[in-house]
């Protein structure tokens, strides 16, 4: 089985990616599987009765349009065809932020264990590593920084809320 | 000048580690090369035409003495033995060597900088006002501001992977010294009839090969929610900006294609969401930011220096310089000195270690050991004593940083060009140095006043010859070098795109059409008026007719 780094551990993936799935026939019965945008939306109210089912945006996608499903769906990928291609860190902060998703979060694609810390400070908790890479070598990259400055999905609150010290502050300068 | 905390120490140590990993992936085939190029980029690093190319973050374009020493350091230790100041404020070093670079940024940590986001798709150093906190024409000082754009932009996660580079510009003053109108936003402070600070935000302007001038796409911003609006700017931008062409890529390209109303409408109902919240921006932490940045322990005059007045007028040599290399201050006695890079064959904007380690001793015994970048490729000094100036005069001559030529026409701005840069289509450090030999005449050029010429070797613009009010860029055709001639260009308030006169020149033929326009300039001038200004009066018609008059 296809391994996984979630909630920054390498767990076994049992969700099956369908990429090119356009109609219920392609959905096989009895494996959750993660269905393409187009699809879910024409056949949601077949899919939602499975519970099994997720979905995955391209970058192009509106996240929008998951926004009465966010509640229900128990995950949602976000594709990155390079990660070069930074679309989806700000569809992952508006399917968190502004839509409300809680369930698994998952990044696919060209995931390098150089984007994690990124990734992650996004909202994302789940990472389909490219399988080249080593998903245990990989942990490490979530502590590459102690935080970040800016306000963020997973640190809401931005530096200088969270209590920026004085220390470094100069004196006034003489000659 | 602001001093990190203990965050700020451990993000750029962590970013340096973070680096030297990546770094020894690569070299042992773990990474690969189109994965470790983003990566690279984004720690400053190119790979150029002789050697890798390492491009140094100087922060809204501030230094103090400690830094530009250990800036020396680095140039003596890892390079030639020299440095390139940028049209963007940061200094880049042309021979490192890969495998060194993360001992550089090492170093350079040790005085609190570093290279993250100096190059990259992602957003880069702020661009800012050189004589900020001292202008005798400042509403508000921008540098509090810079520092927290600083902060929020360095590793923002959402933003690390933009459509292309983003370029931001803040401005606190009357006059614009930033190209804010040239950036892909331009903040420029202001206040509101109740004192209040706010910024009027302009979005869309840049060089490059489709160069344009921003659209305020708001008049005043509250200045509290200046990162929660910057924030709604690059999510639309990172959503919608094209990442099918790279030419197209950047966010003049969108606004363009959207409308500055569209576009501006889409940013408004994002930051809609975001108003208020906790990326807003409370006075204490301005407060805070600015505790960093006090006046210096300025003596205080009831009036500006007599015997500088007497010096002034005893000697034509240094008045000539004071005339265009000294500012004023907002305190009385004070000057603000603006050291040349642009002597006479020297690339413009480069300066040795040695040079270095003596302009941080100047900036140590007359302005507080503090020391700014011009976009221009130029240096700073901003609180100097105007009694001191006569021997600073003197130091700057022997040291060669006191040609007189502070907006002049010899105050080339210019890139590296072909003899360093492998994007470059042809040379432009020679070019700059023909013209500035054809004017050597010091009284004509003082006669001729204000006249910006800039150069690029390539149509990525480095060099701001759109801007430039004579714009020379370096194209190739045929695999030969030749030069488009623009003109019309202008930075600042009245900011302006040169249009270009004619077919390209060669090399040998640039100096003598630069006299030629010089020459229809001083035909038909008015009284005190700038070469730019008698352009937009008379249009380009006769500087073209004169410049190719006869074949060339």
């Amino acid at each position: 089985m296809r391994q996984l780094i979630k909630d920054r551990a390498v767990v076994d993936d049992r969700w099956t990616l369908l990429r090119d799935a356009a109609a219920l026939a392609d959905v096989p019965d009895g494996v959750p599987a993660i269905v393409p945008l187009a699809l879910w939306l024409a056949r949601r109210d077949d899919l939602s009765a499975r519970g099994d089912i997720g979905v995955w945006l391209a970058p192009s996608d509106d996240p929008g349009a998951l926004a009465a499903d966010t509640g229900a769906l128990p995950l949602i990928a976000v594709d990155f065809p390079q990660f070069i291609d930074g679309r989806g860190y700000s569809i992952a902060r508006l399917l968190r932020d502004r839509h409300g998703f809680r369930g698994e979060l998952r990044a696919i694609g060209d995931i390098l264990r150089d984007q994690l810390f990124a990734l992650s400070e996004c909202g994302f908790d789940a990472f389909a590593l490219r399988s080249d890479h080593d998903a245990h070598a990989a942990l490490a990259s979530f502590n590459d920084f102690a935080g970040v400055y800016a306000a963020t999905t997973r640190t809401p609150e931005p530096w200088f809320r969270r209590g920026p010290s004085s220390d470094g502050c100069p004196r006034q300068r003489t000659h | 000048m602001y001093r990190y905390d203990k965050f700020d120490s451990s993000l750029v140590a962590q970013r340096v580690a973070q680096f030297r990993d990546q770094t020894q992936r690569f070299l042992t085939g773990a990474l690969t090369e189109d994965e470790f190029r983003p990566l690279r980029l984004q720690n400053g690093l190119y790979i150029q035409k002789h050697a890798p190319m390492l491009r140094v973050a100087i922060p809204y374009g501030h230094l103090s003495s400690a830094q530009l020493r250990v800036l020396a350091q680095i140039a003596r230790q890892y390079d030639r033995g020299y440095g390139h100041f940028t049209t963007r404020q940061n200094l880049q070093y042309n021979w490192p060597r890969l495998e060194e670079t993360p001992e550089i940024l090492a170093l350079l940590a040790t005085v609190e900088m570093h290279a993250i986001q100096t190059s990259g798709n992602c957003v880069r150093n702020t661009t800012s006002d050189p004589f900020a906190g001292v202008a005798a024409d400042e509403i508000v000082d921008p540098r509090p501001w810079c520092e927290l754009i600083r902060q929020w932009s360095t590793l923002h996660p959402e933003f690390a992977f933009l459509p292309r580079k983003f370029k931001i510009a803040v401005t606190g003053a009357t006059r614009d010294r930033t190209a804010a109108l040239v950036h892909d936003i331009g903040a420029q402070a202001v206040r509101d009839a109740g004192g209040d600070v706010g910024f009027r935000v302009i979005v869309g302007g840049g060089q490059g090969r489709t160069p344009m001038i921003g659209h305020a796409i708001r008049e005043f911003l509250p200045a509290p929610e200046l990162l929660n609006y910057f924030d709604a700017i690059l999510r639309v931008y990172n959503r919608y900006g094209r990442r099918d062409n790279k030419y197209k890529a950047r966010i003049k390209i969108l606004v363009k294609e959207l409308t500055p109303a569209e576009f501006a409408r889409q940013v408004e109902t994002e930051w809609e969401h975001a108003r208020g919240g906790p990326g807003t921006v409370p006075d204490a932490e301005i407060a805070r930011l600015a505790a960093h940045f006090p006046d210096p322990a300025y003596r205080d005059f009831p009036r500006d220096s007599v015997a500088y007045r007497a010096a002034l007028a005893d000697s034509r040599p240094f008045s000539r310089w004071a005339e265009r290399n000294v500012h004023p201050h907002k305190r009385k006695g004070y000057a603000i000195v603006t050291l040349s890079l642009k002597r006479t064959g020297t690339p413009p904007g480069d300066a040795t270690a040695v040079e270095m380690d003596a302009i941080a001793d100047l900036a140590d015994r007359f302005s507080f050991g503090e020391v700014r970048v011009t976009h221009e490729q130029n240096l700073v000094l901003s609180d100097v004593l105007q009694n001191d100036l006569d021997a600073l005069w003197g130091r700057l001559k022997a040291l060669g940083f006191a040609t007189p030529n502070i907006g002049l026409l010899t105050d080339i701005v210019c890139c590296p060009g072909g003899d360093f840069c492998s994007l470059a289509n042809a040379k432009s450090i020679p070019i700059a140095e023909g013209i500035q030999r054809r004017f050597d005449d010091l009284d004509y050029l003082h006669d001729l006043g204000d006249l910006e010429l800039n150069m690029s070797g390539c149509m990525n613009a480095c060099g701001h010859h759109h801007v430039g009010h004579i714009g020379i860029l370096g194209v190739d055709k045929n695999g030969e070098e030749w030069y488009q001639i623009s003109v019309g260009g202008a930075q600042g308030n009245d900011a302006s795109l040169g249009k270009v006169i004619g077919p390209s020149l060669a090399a040998a033929e640039v100096p003598e059409a630069i006299v030629r326009l010089v020459d229809v300039y001083v035909g038909h001038r008015h009284a005190d008026e700038r070469f730019i200004d008698t352009v937009r009066r008379l249009g380009l018609a006769p500087f073209k007719e004169r410049v190719y008059a006869t074949a060339h």
